[in-house]
């Protein structure tokens, strides 16, 4: 089992991509703290994932709500677990061509995005600063990679995540913190089905693979990230989109 | 109480730090030493916090600039000296 005895924080735990990074996980061992709006899918995901053997817990949290992601850190912080992995799946999407972004939008899109996600990452590099080790993985995205029409903001949100993970690995790689991120192409997920059916058709059309990736797809390139199998991988940006072009 | 306090401060200091226990003093400045830089500071954040069992708000990171700073922004967190 590839984490065994590690305890990794996941934001966007409970659906989708992260709702399959926290089912590999614990199939490899490793305690899970799941965070998540949803309360009652974070429940569910518990009693499926509970087999007796690893630590599960979860809170019900907006991580752009830093009065709360202070009371869970304070709370984990207390279980006195060492936190060895941080997963940074929290995310959303919402296009726009740029004449019709409104402030709303582009708060919206970088308070999850770019500012819940840097704050994430500052309460548990807190943590893994203490057994000087760790790996923090920020979901990323080919839109932030190659960009896309209609999705300036979203685009650009996720591009400053591949910014703050490029300099953060510089600034955390004496402490053997590693940051990488991971840029999914077009993944069958609920935030992708609610895609505008033109752009969902064209989609399709542009990956080489001929088909979409499912989030288990990704969730085994973050599981490698997490894993000492990539014990001297920082700062990178793997690109998990079946050749996808844009 | 305080003595412990005081003698727990500068056990987190001198652990983070990798300094004599004896050159902890109230006007220890930040960045007054080598061993005490901006990635030193982080270790010493992180000490003081197990040390303690409180979270140090990032205002306060900013502010923490001396030993004596130390025990005054403790003190915010119920910690006496």
């Amino acid at each position: 089992m590839l984490l065994k005895d590690k305890t990794a924080i996941i934001t966007g735990a409970s659906k989708g991509i992260g709702k399959a990074v926290a089912t590999l996980f614990a199939q490899q061992g490793a305690n899970l703290i799941l965070i998540s709006r949803d309360e009652a899918a974070l429940h569910s995901l518990k009693s499926e994932l509970d087999n007796g053997k690893n630590l599960i817990s979860y809170y019900a949290a907006d991580i752009t709500d830093q009065d709360r992601l202070k009371e869970v850190f304070t709370d984990i912080r207390q279980t006195k677990l060492t936190i060895d992995i941080l997963v940074n799946n929290a995310g959303v999407m919402e296009d726009a061509v740029l004449q019709m972004v409104t402030p709303a939008l582009i708060d919206k899109i970088y308070q999850t995005n770019v500012f819940g996600l840097i704050d994430m990452s500052k309460r548990a590099s807190k943590l893994m600063l203490r057994n000087r080790q760790g790996s923090i993985i920020n979901l990323t995205s080919i839109i932030g990679t190659h960009g896309n029409l209609g999705q300036s903001i979203y685009g650009s949100s996720k591009s400053a995540v591949i910014g703050f993970t490029k300099s953060l690995s510089k600034e955390l790689a004496g402490i053997n913190i590693r940051v990488n991120a991971v840029a999914p192409g077009f993944i069958d997920t609920a935030m992708t089905r609610s895609m505008d059916p033109k752009f969902y058709d064209k989609n399709m059309a542009s990956i080489g693979m001929g088909r979409m990736g499912q989030p288990e797809d990704v969730a085994k390139v973050i599981l490698f990230l997490a894993s000492d199998l990539s014990a001297y991988v920082t700062g990178q940006v793997i690109g998990v989109d079946g050749g996808m072009i844009i | 109480m305080s003595k412990d306090n005081s003698e727990k401060l500068v056990r987190a200091f001198s652990t983070a730090l990798e300094i004599d226990a004896t050159t902890v003093k109230d006007d220890l400045k930040y960045q007054s030493i080598p061993e005490w830089d901006s990635m030193s500071h982080m270790f010493l954040i992180s000490e003081i916090e197990e040390a303690f069992d409180v979270e140090i708000d990032t205002d306060d990171v900013i502010d923490l600039s001396s030993v004596a700073k130390a025990k005054e922004i403790l003190g915010k967190y119920d910690i006496s000296f």
